[in-house]
């Protein structure tokens, strides 16, 4: 049975550019969510008026010629992946042995919308060549076989918020399965802009707290009224423990088991009884080979929607029983907000990091916690996990579509 | 009003530099687009878009191949203004 462990992370974010900052600020509890940097709101009448936005634009730190050739959600994707492969010691890989699986929800939104515009206010013949490579949902991941040279496959799985987790997902079987050595897995997401905000409003999805941008993402809170869309994206370097020794790698943690399942029941509702999600993490840790009384922690997906935290929290307690007395929750996105396809992504590299620092980060806004909740939530300020031992937890991804993603992780 | 072969330069030269983090400096008449500059095919067509657009001509895709210098396209965007 091949291991596999974690050598290398990077994110650019709403709460930071790189993994150590953002890291900080979510064990600082701050917020990354403000009031959009345009006049968006205003122009088009859009009933929410603020996202979490990037701390740092890529145009900040990538080339002129890298920024116009590439969406905004392949930016990102590059950013991270250019931190997470630094950090892993940019390992000399044979290129057939390397794979790359960086997965986006939606897509080159941006470009295509943008492009539109072009069509239609200048016509035809003003669409740039670069539009469809730019659009494709699979651009960031091409970008990054690209950029670390990866030959063994590139792959986009899409399954809207679940779509990061669903990459480290196939990022684990691809090494398991003795397809690759090393992969780079993640999400990434780039859909602030006025039609993707406005269609997720109609859908009565997002929290409308416009007068309290910062205090809007509250999960589990009796207040809570919807998700805050986020942008960014999480990359995570994975290696078979093989391959990691032989280098000499220094290893952040593993990636113990997975679970995926699928509801079949609503195209964008969860399955009322949480179902394929209690399957998912059931699925998880039957993979992984861990008992329940190992897990010490939980990222939740827990997007601050009315409906959605109280299914996976009867969930959580489901699968853990009364074990989940012992375990520390959190919900980050009460920091980031929501980053769709980057979600499962970047709150895999929170678990690692949790497991790693053995500190699970708070959840923040939660001032009158929902009543029903019977796991224990970690709130306003990072609280330990256990100081000895293996240790193990789950992140929880979910997306539009029924689908569901477990992954659990381990120290290392 | 139509611009001149050096101002057409001055101005191709900023879009290529802008496209592949060329210096504008290097972009010269008698350097060739894709054995000079390395620019490929995508490239050279979202250099020709936009040089349409800045120069207010049109270079039609049959024309493109024949551009293979700087100078070329110089002469061609030139000319197709009058």
């Amino acid at each position: 049975m091949t291991n596999v462990v974690i050598t290398g992370l990077g994110a650019t974010t709403p709460l930071g550019g790189d993994v150590p900052t953002t890291w900080e600020n979510a064990l600082g509890g701050l917020s990354g969510v403000r009031t959009l940097d345009n006049d968006w709101a205003e122009k088009y009448g859009m009933p929410v008026h603020f996202a979490g936005q990037l701390a740092v634009q890529p145009s900040e730190v990538l080339t002129r010629p890298e920024t116009k050739r590439m969406d905004p959600s392949a930016q990102m994707a590059i950013v991270a992946t250019r931190e997470a492969w630094a950090d892993a010691g940019s390992p000399e890989v044979d290129p057939e042995r390397l794979g790359s699986i960086v997965s986006s929800g939606i897509g080159g939104v941006w470009t295509l919308l943008t492009a539109w515009d072009t069509v239609r206010d200048r016509g035809a013949e003003r669409v740039l060549p670069l539009t469809v490579p730019m659009l494709m949902p699979n651009s960031p991941t091409a970008y990054v076989s690209l950029e670390i040279g990866a030959r063994a496959g590139a792959h986009a799985p899409v399954s809207a918020c679940a779509s990061g987790a669903e990459a480290i997902g196939m990022a684990y079987d691809m090494i398991v399965s003795g397809r690759a050595d090393v992969v780079v897995a993640g999400g990434t997401e780039a859909a602030i802009h006025p039609l993707p905000i406005s269609a997720f409003a109609a859908m009565q999805a997002l929290s409308k707290r416009n007068d309290d941008p910062a205090g809007a993402s509250r999960p589990y809170d009796t207040t809570r009224d919807g998700f805050v869309l986020g942008e960014g994206s999480g990359v995570m370097v994975l290696e078979s423990e093989e391959h990691a020794k032989a280098r000499g790698a220094r290893i952040y943690g593993r990636v113990l088991g997975v679970g995926m399942t699928s509801d079949a029941n609503h195209i964008a509702a969860p399955d009322p009884e949480g179902a394929g999600q209690t399957r998912a993490m059931q699925i998880a840790l039957k993979n992984a080979g861990v008992q329940v009384k190992d897990v010490c922690h939980v990222n939740a997906h827990a997007t601050s929607t009315p409906v959605g935290d109280m299914i996976e929290a009867r969930g959580i307690r489901g699968v853990l029983g009364s074990h989940a007395d012992q375990v520390l929750l959190s919900a980050t996105k009460s920091m980031t907000g929501h980053l769709l396809g980057g979600a499962g992504a970047l709150e895999s590299v929170f678990t690692v990091l949790a497991l790693r620092d053995r500190k699970a980060p708070p959840t923040i806004n939660v001032t009158s916690p929902d009543p029903e909740l019977e796991v224990d939530l970690v709130r306003d300020i990072p609280r330990a996990l256990p100081a000895d031992g293996q240790l193990a937890a789950i992140n929880n991804s979910f997306g539009f579509g029924g689908h569901n993603v477990a992954v659990v992780f381990g120290t290392a | 009003m139509a611009k001149s072969e050096a101002e057409v330069l001055e101005g191709l030269a900023a879009i290529v530099a802008e496209e592949t983090g060329l210096d504008a400096a290097d972009v010269q008449t008698d350097k060739s687009f894709t054995d000079d500059l390395d620019i490929d095919s995508l490239s050279m067509m979202t250099i020709v878009t936009l040089a349409e657009e800045e120069f207010d001509v049109r270079i039609p895709d049959e024309d493109v191949k024949n551009l293979v210098t700087v100078g070329d396209a110089v002469k061609y965007i030139t000319g197709a203004q009058a």
